[in-house]
């Protein structure tokens, strides 16, 4: 069985989410909408996962709405706010697909989309995000952890200086729970987005988390479900894993970050003995499971290759990017050039990796890049 | 746990199909098809390999060709992409949309939002048997017009449309067609190139796969083009950004493998089911009245009106039997059926109707205890209003 080192793409099902899940999807169960206790029990369950996701990231229940993943929740947060005449939207340059791609959507329709920089260690500088903050400025969006380095971004301090100017914020926190605390009351931020499957919850299934005070306009009309932000009927079994996978993280997350943070520690203390790599945003303060590396003179990519027929499953950057063949955008904006960005290897731990699946990728790594050398020094003679 | 209830709201959504459960289970886990489709490593080639047989499965159904899918969150998002997608990507040509009264939310609270942004939308009055005909279409096209959308079987009548007269009139007038077709497959056969259909949205829970995924066809030849809804990662060729969720989509596929494979077998043992249960009612209460189309129907959905008594009260008074007085998606208002008001049942009769919708597990049994739950209520009922 390959060894699976890519959680920031997507993480396996907690056995107990899969067991929670189970009794929803086999057997019958009403459409939560009908009023018949079919329905009525279905609409139960699903309550129970709002109230679970909520707990997750201290919201208040009402404010959850479950979407059909973190891209459609992230483009619901964007579209859904900047509504009627256009006006200004600041982002990160380093958001995801995600959130970039109905920025783009929106500066088509006539809305001024301004990138914020981030310093040499991928994280977003607020003076920078001062200077670009105007009164015609709408929505500030910035992740709370770069999906690709792990960099954590000042999300309060952003939250403040953009509310101080009467702008709304928006935070891609889909990297962030279970691998570090996430407090939506505290960060201060007006929507939050989340996603099941990176934190061992299932795909197809997100939230929005959206401030009490905000008028919101839906993507996806009719049925009225959702408060009338999301039609559609529920994800059923979905939601309900969700729910399961956030009270799961919510209860274990300093243990999971100690164990993560181990196992990253174990492959960049192992990294010092590779003169030629690397480790991207080192200095800031990251996600606790997530190592970019830069292999000096080879490409991410063919290194990515050369780990996957070895069975070991890494990315060289986001997968919602792997077929583009572009350089990451990320590392591009912390300054580095376009070969060094190239150059990149996310490896992303979880849950069920081990110390041996670090000493393996480690010993992978030694041997691509020997024979590799070796290869270079045979075609120079 | 409700094993004394009689479920016959098929139409609402249907149990997952065990073999589908199955098949999804498989997709989640760590020993299972877990990785992110768009990975290019190994595991993520075993997902994307799953994702695209599935998508074959469902193009299978409605002779489309795989690329034709596009896999979305559901058939509401399905009907809000088709509908939206192509009025803005062709509001240079035409701001004009034509559909009719009684589709479902999906596509009314999509027309009223289109309305809100500027374009002119036609509602269509069905006739006094729910059908939407040919004629009706042909005379509001407009050369304005961008795009038709009706629906192949209403959800609370069963009635079905002529889906190529409605295309041959359409394209006539150079109108894009999109059908809604989340209650037809599985049900009635769709050829999405002999009834020269440009856009289709399916469901995957009300074809026993799971709530949460749907398709949407969308023409390649010639290409329809449309603005997507949900920008990202582009995936799904640009038209829907977002992680595939592998097992939803697994359980979709499997699904509708299974509807093409029983479609033959399933349907005269519905349409059997479904008379068995109108006759009863009738026999024993001669004054109901069956909603729709006598025959131009799908087989597994019975509508009918109880003159003479308070509605509500009859499907709150229907213990041990779970069914709809309409829409799932309309449950929550206490407002009469849109979809009967606009066949031209009164307020009264709309509010006391019934929805019985049958399917793959439904047995002779179910059929006779739902009889007898509701004749024995519309009874009480009925003596009640005469006491008044």
């Amino acid at each position: 069985m390959p060894i699976y080192l890519d959680h920031n793409a997507t993480t396996p099902l907690d056995p107990r989410v899969l067991q929670a899940m189970l009794p929803w999807l086999e057997g019958t169960h009403g459409n939560p909408s009908s009023v018949h206790q079919f329905g009525r029990a279905a609409h139960a369950a699903i309550e129970t996962a709002r109230r679970q996701v909520a707990a997750l990231v201290n919201a208040e229940t009402a404010q959850v709405i479950f979407t059909g993943g973190g891209t459609e929740a992230d483009n619901l947060a964007l579209k859904g706010v900047c509504r009627g005449k256009p006006g200004s939207l600041l982002v990160s340059a380093i958001e995801h697909a995600a959130v970039q791609g109905p920025a783009d959507a929106l500066a088509k329709l006539g809305w001024q989309v301004q990138h914020i920089v981030v310093d040499a260690h991928g994280c977003l500088r607020l003076d920078a995000l001062d200077r670009a903050l105007g009164d015609e400025v709408r929505l500030v969006s910035v992740m709370f952890a770069n999906n690709e380095t792990g960099a954590i971004q000042p999300v309060a301090d952003v939250a403040a200086r953009a509310h101080a100017r009467g702008a709304l914020v928006h935070c891609d926190a889909i990297q962030a729970p279970g691998r570090v605390p996430l407090d939506f009351a505290a960060l201060g931020v007006d929507l939050l987005s989340l996603s099941a499957h990176k934190l061992n919850g299932p795909r197809g299934v997100g939230a929005l988390i959206v401030s009490r005070h905000l008028q919101l306009a839906p993507l996806v009309e009719g049925g009225g479900q959702e408060h009338g932000l999301r039609g559609g009927t529920e994800n059923l079994a979905g939601i309900v894993g969700f729910g399961c996978a956030a009270a799961l993280a919510r209860e274990e997350q300093p243990a999971r970050a100690v164990q993560l943070r181990a196992l990253r520690d174990r492959f960049e203390s192992g990294l010092h003995a590779f003169p030629d790599i690397r480790v991207f945003a080192a200095d800031a303060e990251r996600l606790p499971n997530t190592s970019q590396i830069g292999v000096e003179g080879f490409d991410g990519e063919a290194v990515v290759m050369e780990l996957d027929r070895r069975g070991i499953a890494v990315s060289s950057g986001s997968a919602c990017h792997s077929a583009s063949g572009r350089p990451s955008h990320v590392l591009l904006a912390m300054g580095l050039d376009e070969a060094t960005a190239r150059s990149a290897v996310r490896v992303s731990f979880g849950r069920e990796n081990t110390e041996a699946d670090v000493d393996a990728i480690l010993a992978a790594l030694r041997q691509i890049l020997k024979s590799w050398r070796e290869h270079a020094r045979a075609v120079a003679w | 746990m409700k094993q004394n209830v009689i479920y016959l709201d098929y139409a609402a959504t249907t149990p997952v199909d065990p073999r589908v459960a199955e098949k999804m289970a498989a997709c989640l886990t760590t020993d299972g098809i877990f990785a992110n489709p768009s990975s290019m490593h190994a595991p993520g080639r075993a997902a994307r390999a799953l994702v695209e047989q599935a998508r074959g499965q469902v193009a299978a159904l409605i002779n489309a060709t795989p690329p034709e899918i596009v896999w979305t969150s559901g058939a509401t998002e399905s009907d809000n992409l088709a509908i939206k997608g192509t009025l803005r990507f062709h509001k240079d040509r035409g701001r004009h949309f034509i559909t009719s009264r009684i589709e479902h939310k999906a596509v009314l609270d999509t027309g009223k939002q289109l309305e809100r942004e500027g374009y002119e939308v036609t509602y269509l009055k069905p006739d006094a048997d729910g059908l939407i005909q040919p004629d009706a279409v042909a005379a509001a096209l407009r050369d304005d017009t961008v795009l038709v959308s009706l629906m192949h079987v209403n959800n609370e009548i069963g009635t079905a449309n002529d889906i190529v007269g409605i295309a041959r009139a359409a394209h006539a007038r150079g109108a894009l067609v999109h059908v809604d077709a989340a209650q037809s497959a599985g049900k009635l056969l769709i050829d999405v190139k002999a009834m020269d259909i440009d856009l289709l949205s399916l469901s995957g829970h009300k074809v026993y796969g799971p709530k949460g995924i749907g398709a949407l066809f969308v023409r390649r030849q010639p290409r329809v083009n449309l603005e997507p809804m949900v920008h990202g990662g582009q995936h799904e060729s640009g038209m829907r950004s977002g992680t595939l969720a592998t097992h939803q989509i697994v359980g979709m596929g499997e699904a509708y493998r299974i509807a093409r494979e029983e479609l033959a077998e399933e349907t005269p043992k519905l349409a059997a089911l479904r008379e068995r249960l109108w006759q009863a009612l009738h026999r024993e209460i001669p004054d109901a009245l069956l909603n729709g189309h006598a025959t131009q129907r799908v087989a597994g959905i019975l509508n009918v009106s109880f003159p003479g008594i308070e509605g509500e009260s009859l499907l709150f008074g229907c213990v041990g039997l779970a069914v709809s007085s309409g829409s799932a998606c309309s449950a929550a208002s206490a407002e009469p059926s849109y979809v009967l008001r606009a066949l031209g049942r009164d307020d009264e009769l709309a509010g006391a109707s019934l929805r019985f919708s049958l399917g793959r597990f439904s047995t002779a049994a179910d059929v006779d205890g739902a009889a007898r739950i509701v004749i024995a209520e519309y009874r009480r009922l009925h003596a009640l209003a005469a006491a008044d």
